[in-house]
């Protein structure tokens, strides 16, 4: 057999199935579809999936998820790509170009969290050094963190680079000897946490809560001069401590208006860091799907999400 | 060899290694009396980085009242989604148990009874593996950039098949293309194209479209020059010598071109969900970003199947069109006209069953087979117990040879480095790539990245240099036993295939957030190829000269290092060059786990918007590098073709 006679039985067998793909029947009616965008940490996925099965299951929309960092999801509000961003760290910076001046986008309310950003160390640290948990201390202890990658300096570890962040003005401002080495990844900061817990090896880095770690190893926050109104506001200058997040949903102004019920049922979306933490639990630890994860949540918390329903 | 003539020619009658000693003491002087001075430290708010993010304000601005904006990138992106959508409707259309058939049919046809069992059973394992719509995504995106890259890529194989000055116009742009690693330009393509698989399927066809013009160009260009003389001087026209003798010829080797395009696409996969393509990728991203190592494996296993069920399809198909081939090996009479009717009417039952029966329904849930726990606890136990172990080699290596080098490369006057790489690439491979060499690293120190690209050239050279080590000794050990060479192979062609996102959370947690992370990294991914150049290199030394020095008393060290390894002496360059190619692009994928340098400005420039400008520049600095190295390398040993010789995936039988 040739060549042609291949080709021709390849071209049979296609037409073929486009023929019986045509005839499958379409999908069911939704009442439209919804993009959310899904930022890349774990308890950003729990927020969207609770979100995204009962608009599914309770509302009958369809839903699409789309895998993106924090600045492309903002971005896709302009083009139309993204519907909502279901937990919203701060950022000033895009809330300026995308809310105020483009006006393609606007907040939904928050989500109930309450998100902190600080500096971490493992818990055995703390137990064999008491006062390190205060950052005017750190240099003391400068040594004991330095690794292969610090030179001469502690090392600090930074995280992935799309966070919110300002360790490096930080260390200048506070006059501390460490040197910030970014570790690229939540995944890479993560390890490193296991790792330092585990292996009882010295760590200070850049973290945040609610994530599921925190309930896999312990680890204790480091006080920085606390945080006053506006001593974040030039970042250059800096020496406080991060603010504390009320996490808020963001969502296209297109969205707002033409959204409909689900629109409305992002907006009263509001949980605990509780209930997050639990979801982020399932879906990380428990090895199951964010899907199953939010269909066990949805069965057990009825009283919860009830109120959410337009 | 040229270089070395190149060079004996250019230079007085020194030998070459005194010149290397002379060198040497050179750079060593001056670099002790001017260590420190002309550095050029890193700016995170260098001009260069504003300018660009001002150009991508102008572009996010004008994307929908540029003229030229619309018409080009959103006419391309919507034909392009276009396309993708078609290829996946037909996909999903098929229904499982149709696709799971049709691809066993088409396996029955090309290859026989055990390529049908190979492809159906291969399909239905992404159905097993709980990845059936995934998978379906994966392949419908590749075949959009395949089917992409065969359309511009034939036609432009064909043109330099035939036209000598315009094969060599091209050969720099499409050696560039495969040089540039992915993640490098995948934020200025989403700059332009927006996120989604259009976007995945253009970059993807940056990466597939050099084997498919090269591979074209070198089919047409192998029929023999007397067949195309014969037809010419009996009347034909050009376009008759084209149809009707130069492309059935050269079908053969068209069709391994196909096989290699296919390869190539499949190899971006991974890196294309990072700008929200569908598919496995994201599987392998969202596991890596919950450090599930065994989700990942699945995932990546899915991966693996899909290429290997693709790489036997075409390459069965490819021998089946080879005349001589289909001689030595005739398939008896009937039989595939048999195979044929068989396979047509099993795939109309099965996508009627699909279609009718089961509804064009999903994937059974309750058949699910799943790696994730045994790899988990597997991988977890290994990284706690040897992490003592590991820790020792990471500061190793680190104090060892990353930090004196990496301070010896930032510290030294700028001057006297490019002077010396320039030295370099002279007396290693010539002018050419000297002046090449000289020029890119002039050109990083304009985009200001300077310190970033010291910084990541030595984790590239330490890296290489380890690769080469370890992989040298691979090499011998399976050049010198079959046993070794076998039980080495399929971990070989899993270490290619395999996306590097699967094994980034083990490497990390035994290494922790570090450079040598992306170098271990690195070392897995270009280890391969140097493993098989060497392997092969030692196997083809005549065994005639191996007898003659055996006779001759050499006992078998001396034969390996007097005979063998001199003489594999063109394979091993060809391995090195092979080598710091891989290393590069997995160096910047180093970003994500702590590499810093340019790997790290890349990554943040794709998730910050004010890092865009440094991000996009630090891309730009890595093609340099890489055009750099490769030109150096390239120059000191003879080259195969890069399309053959770069493996984006497991080649059987290689």
């Amino acid at each position: 057999m040739n060549i042609g006679r291949l080709g021709r039985l390849v071209a049979g067998v296609t037409t073929i199935g486009l023929i019986l793909a045509a005839c499958t029947p379409a999908g069911s009616g939704s009442k439209g579809t919804v993009n959310i965008a899904i930022n890349p940490w774990v308890g950003y996925e729990a927020n969207a999936a609770v979100v995204a099965y009962l608009l599914e299951n309770e509302l009958g929309y369809t839903v699409v998820k789309k895998d993106l960092k924090e600045d492309v999801s903002w971005q896709g509000f302009e083009t139309g790509e993204v519907d909502v961003i279901i937990e919203n760290w701060g950022h000033p910076d895009l809330e300026k170009i995308y809310i105020d001046e483009k006006k393609v986008a606007e907040v939904a309310g928050t989500t109930g969290n309450v998100g902190i950003i600080g500096w971490y160390v493992p818990k055995w640290m703390v137990d064999e050094n008491p006062d390190i948990v205060d950052s005017a201390n750190l240099n003391k202890y400068a040594d004991l963190f330095k690794t292969s990658e610090s030179g001469d300096l502690g090392q600090f570890l930074g995280s992935d680079p799309s966070y919110v962040q300002y360790d490096e003005a930080l260390m200048t401002n506070l006059g501390l000897n460490f040197k910030v080495v970014f570790s690229g990844s939540e995944t890479a900061s993560v390890e490193a946490m296991k790792q330092a817990d585990a292996q009882k090896t010295p760590l200070l880095l850049y973290f945040w809560d609610p994530h599921w770690i925190h309930a896999v190893a312990d680890y204790v926050q480091v006080n920085l001069p606390a945080y006053t109104d506006g001593c974040d506001a030039d970042l250059e200058k800096v020496a406080c401590a991060y603010p504390e997040y009320a996490l808020n949903k963001v969502i296209s102004t297109k969205f707002a208006k033409e959204g409909g019920d689900a629109a409305t049922l992002v907006k009263n979306f509001t949980w605990t860091n509780a209930d997050q933490n639990l979801v982020s639990d399932y879906i990380t630890n428990q090895g199951m799907t964010a899907d199953a994860a939010a269909a066990k949540w949805v069965a057990d918390n009825e009283a919860v999400w009830k109120a959410w329903i337009p | 060899m040229s270089a070395a003539a190149a060079t004996g020619r250019l230079l007085p009658s020194l030998p070459r290694s005194a010149w290397i000693v002379l060198l040497s003491a050179v750079t060593a002087i001056l670099w002790i009396a001017f260590a420190g001075q002309y550095t050029l430290p890193h700016d995170n708010d260098a001009a260069t980085f504003e300018t660009i993010n001002d150009i991508r304000e102008w572009i996010d601005a004008n994307r929908n009242s540029n003229i030229i904006l619309v018409v080009f990138v959103t006419g391309i992106r919507t034909l392009i989604t276009a396309i993708f959508n078609v290829f996946l409707a037909v996909l999903q259309g098929l229904t499982w148990p149709g696709l799971i058939t049709i691809t066993a049919a088409l396996g029955l046809v090309i290859g026989g009874l055990r390529l049908a069992a190979l492809t159906g059973l291969g399909v239905l394992a992404f159905g097993v593996l709980g990845l059936w719509n995934a998978s379906v995504d994966t392949l419908a995106l590749t075949f959009t950039a395949v089917l992409l890259s065969l359309a511009i890529g034939i036609p432009l194989g064909i043109v330099a098949g035939r036209n000598d000055r315009f094969l060599a116009a091209i050969q720099p742009i499409l050696d560039t293309m495969q040089i540039m690693p992915t993640f490098a330009y995948l934020a200025p393509f989403a700059l332009f194209f927006l996120i989604g698989p259009a976007t995945a399927a253009i970059v993807t066809m940056i990466y597939s479209v050099p084997p498919a013009i090269r591979i074209t160009a070198l089919g047409i260009r192998s029929v023999a020059p007397a067949t195309v003389e014969a037809a010419t001087s009996m009347g034909s026209t050009a376009r008759q010598l084209l149809a009707k003798v130069q492309l059935p010829m050269a079908r053969q080797t068209i069709v391994l071109g196909i096989n290699q395009t296919i390869m190539m696409a499949l190899s971006m996969v991974v890196i294309t969900a990072l700008v929200d393509a569908p598919g496995l990728g994201k599987d392998i991203i969202r596991s890596f970003q919950k450090n599930d190592v065994g989700q990942a494996f699945d995932a990546g296993l899915a991966i693996v199947i899909m290429a290997i069920i693709l790489d036997r399809l075409t390459s069965r198909a490819s021998e089946r069109v080879d005349p001589a081939r289909r001689a030595t090996r005739p398939t008896p009479p009937g039989q595939t006209r048999r195979f044929a009717i068989v396979g047509l009417v099993a795939s109309i039952v099965a996508v009627a069953i699909g279609t009718f029966v089961l509804g064009g329904g999903d994937f059974p849930d309750e058949i699910r087979f799943t790696f994730r726990g045994p790899v988990n606890d597997v991988t977890g136990w290994v990284t706690f117990n040897f992490y003592f172990l590991t820790e020792a080699i990471k500061n190793g290596v680190s104090y060892g040879l990353l930090n004196p080098l990496q301070t010896i490369l930032t510290s030294a006057p700028w001057w006297l480095v490019v002077a010396t790489i320039g030295g370099i690439a002279f007396l290693l491979s010539g002018l050419r790539p000297a002046v090449i060499a000289i020029v890119c690293l002039l050109v990083t120190i304009r985009i200001e990245l300077w310190q970033h690209s010291m910084e990541t050239l030595t984790m590239v050279l330490v890296a290489t240099g380890l690769t080469l080590v370890i992989g040298g000794a691979f090499g011998v050990l399976s050049a010198r036993s079959d046993r070794f060479a076998a039980f080495l192979r399929p971990l070989l062609d899993g270490a290619q295939t395999l996306p590097a996102f699967v094994y980034l959370v083990p490497a990390v947690a035994l290494f922790g957030p570090t450079r040598f992370t992306g170098i271990v990294a690195a070392i897995i991914y270009a280890i391969p190829p140097v493993i098989r150049l060497v392997e092969i290199g030692i196997r083809t030394v005549p065994v005639a000269v191996i007898e003659a020095a055996t006779a001759a008393g050499s006992t078998p060290r001396q034969l390996l290092w007097k005979v063998q390894l001199p003489m594999a002496r063109p394979a091993l360059l060809v391995a090195a060059n092979q080598g710091i190619i891989l290393v590069l692009a997995m160096v910047v994928v180093g970003g994500l786990v702590g590499a810093q340098a340019l790997g790290y400005d890349v990554v943040a420039g794709f998730a910050r918007r004010d890092f865009f400008g440094e991000g996009l520049a630090a891309g730009i600095a890595i093609v340099l590098l890489g055009i750099m190295l490769d030109r150096i390398t390239q120059g000191a040993g003879t080259r195969q073709s890069t399309a053959e010789a770069r493996p984006a995936v497991a080649r059987r039988g290689a």
